[in-house]
């Protein structure tokens, strides 16, 4: 193993170690997806009553669709920011930038971390779905993998953003861990179309790779085609935002360590 | 060879200047001292040394490299180690030395982590985690962390704080045998008075961010007329020039 992979795999290890020993938070992991798709396939179900079963079918399937992928872009956030308050939380920091840890290498085990807690944390919904709701979400094929890389992706550009406020503001910053990607919500467009928006609100959903995901998985879901025109606009946008997200990240961490920052992040 | 070349060293902040112009360099094989009372400016030169502080401006060379541009190469080979910074609680002193072992690519590791076990008394601790520990077993564990990667350059803080006058005597050994056995240097943070003139061989007295006076202990217990370190430490304190 080279040496940038072990540091990586080192900081995975972490992490891993950590969940081997403590049930709440690998209970945690899997708690609110479940909870979010039991609520909302529910729903689905006493809406769907009394609709033409075609309609139904696709509503139910639309919103229980809608949950379990906004849950990847929730949970590859929170996958994130959380393994970084994590380092906060038992003062473990100072330790890890003194180490020969790039930064760089702290992202991509964060990442990694990130990508096995939102597949654990998905994995007990997904069954769910199709245990309960009869929904299987791999049904539309290997298409699907793609609207789960890009909400991934947009969850870690996310996250970054969050991480750099953590370095700005320190650990009092901490609560927009877990609000910002939900405020984000009733932008993403993950139940309903974009037309539904006010026009003078429809530019800041559409900025949002997440918006193009769902207007093509809506689309996927009403003819059975792709719609590769909103999956590229999703790439194009995703990748402009991870790319403002790494600058904004980089250019927070050389601030911190001007400002003395690293030291006190805890306080 | 010089371990830590300082020069000119400045560190401002908005309110309050830390470091003033501060210049010192630790030779291999060397122990040196960095004393002062609190707000001297000591944990903001460490923490320039570490790379976890940009410096407003001056120079840092580590183990001939500059920490400017290419402090990783440093980092490394050198290792730290400070009772007020926690290693991960939940984890097992195993699991945290393996952690560690991975990001300094400590070769044949768990050979590695045996031996420090043993030198450090850890071995029946090995599988506990580390914030079921005591205060003093903890600061073995972490002197356990500093150790693994064989550093060149060790940056210690408090490094017997909160263990017991056999155990910190045990360390003390241990420090003075790892710089003969290694050639490697040592910077230490210390309020214990008695193990600076034991393991020291300069000392670097830090007063308002500057160096208010610097010597072997020998030199300034003699300069300043009185019978130890400790009477040296609160005179140079207390006096209002610098």
């Amino acid at each position: 193993m080279s040496g940038a992979a072990r540091r990586i795999w080192g900081l995975i290890y972490r992490h891993l170690c950590m969940y081997r020993h403590s049930w709440p938070r690998l209970l945690e992991i899997a708690y609110w997806p479940a909870l979010e798709l039991l609520i909302w396939g529910f729903t689905a179900n006493f809406f769907s009553r009394g609709i033409h079963e075609g309609a139904a079918v696709l509503a139910g399937a639309a919103l229980i669709a809608g949950v379990l992928l906004w849950e990847i872009v929730l949970r590859s956030q929170i996958g994130v920011t959380l393994s970084f308050l994590e380092e906060i939380w038992s003062r473990n920091l100072g330790h890890l930038f003194v180490s020969p840890l790039r930064p760089a290498e702290m992202v991509a085990a964060l990442l990694a971390v990130s990508v096995i807690r939102t597949f654990i944390g998905l994995l007990p919904a997904t069954i769910i779905a199709f245990l309960l709701y009869h929904y299987d979400l791999f049904a539309p094929g290997p298409v699907m993998v793609l609207f789960f890389l890009n909400l991934l992706v947009m969850g870690w550009w996310v996250a970054l953003g969050i991480v750099s406020l953590l370095f700005r503001y320190g650990a009092g910053a901490e609560a927009l861990a877990w609000t910002i990607a939900f405020g984000i919500t009733p932008f993403a467009c993950v139940f309903y179309p974009v037309a539904s928006l006010p026009g003078w609100l429809q530019p800041v959903a559409l900025a949002l790779p997440a918006a193009h995901i769902f207007e093509g998985l809506r689309a996927l879901l009403l003819s059975g085609q792709t719609d590769w025109a909103q999956f590229g606009w999703a790439a194009a946008l995703n990748a402009a935002w991870m790319l403002a997200a790494i600058a904004v990240f980089g250019a927070e961490f050389r601030r911190a360590r001007i400002r003395g920052a690293l030291i006190s992040i805890g306080e | 060879m010089e371990a830590i070349s300082v020069e000119n060293l400045v560190k401002r902040y908005p309110a309050t200047l830390a470091v003033d112009h501060l210049s010192f360099s630790l030779e291999r094989g060397r122990i040196l001292g960095l004393l002062g009372g609190n707000g001297a400016g000591k944990t903001t030169t460490i923490s320039m040394l570490l790379g976890l502080l940009v410096p407003t401006s001056g120079r840092i060379n580590v183990l001939g490299h500059d920490m400017a541009h290419d402090r990783f190469a440093a980092l490394a080979r050198m290792n730290f180690s400070s009772p007020y910074i926690a290693l991960p609680a939940r984890l097992t002193v195993r699991e945290n030395l393996e952690v560690y072992g991975h990001l300094y690519n400590v070769p044949k590791l768990k050979h590695r982590i045996g031996q420090l076990a043993e030198q450090f008394r850890l071995t029946e601790l090995l599988n506990r985690p580390a914030g079921d520990l005591s205060a003093g077993q903890k600061t073995r564990v972490a002197l356990a962390k500093a150790f693994l990667n064989q550093p060149d350059l060790l940056l210690l803080d408090e490094p017997t704080a909160s263990l017991d006058p056999d155990t910190g005597d045990y360390v003390r050994t241990a420090l003075e045998e790892y710089r003969r056995e290694s050639g490697a240097a040592i910077l230490l943070a210390s309020h214990n008075m008695a193990e600076v003139e034991r393991l020291c061989d300069e000392v670097l007295m830090m007063k308002q961010g500057r160096v208010a006076d610097r010597g072997t202990p020998a030199e300034l217990i003699a300069r300043y007329g009185r019978e130890n370190m400790e009477q040296v430490f609160l005179h140079i304190a207390r006096s209002e020039a610098l």
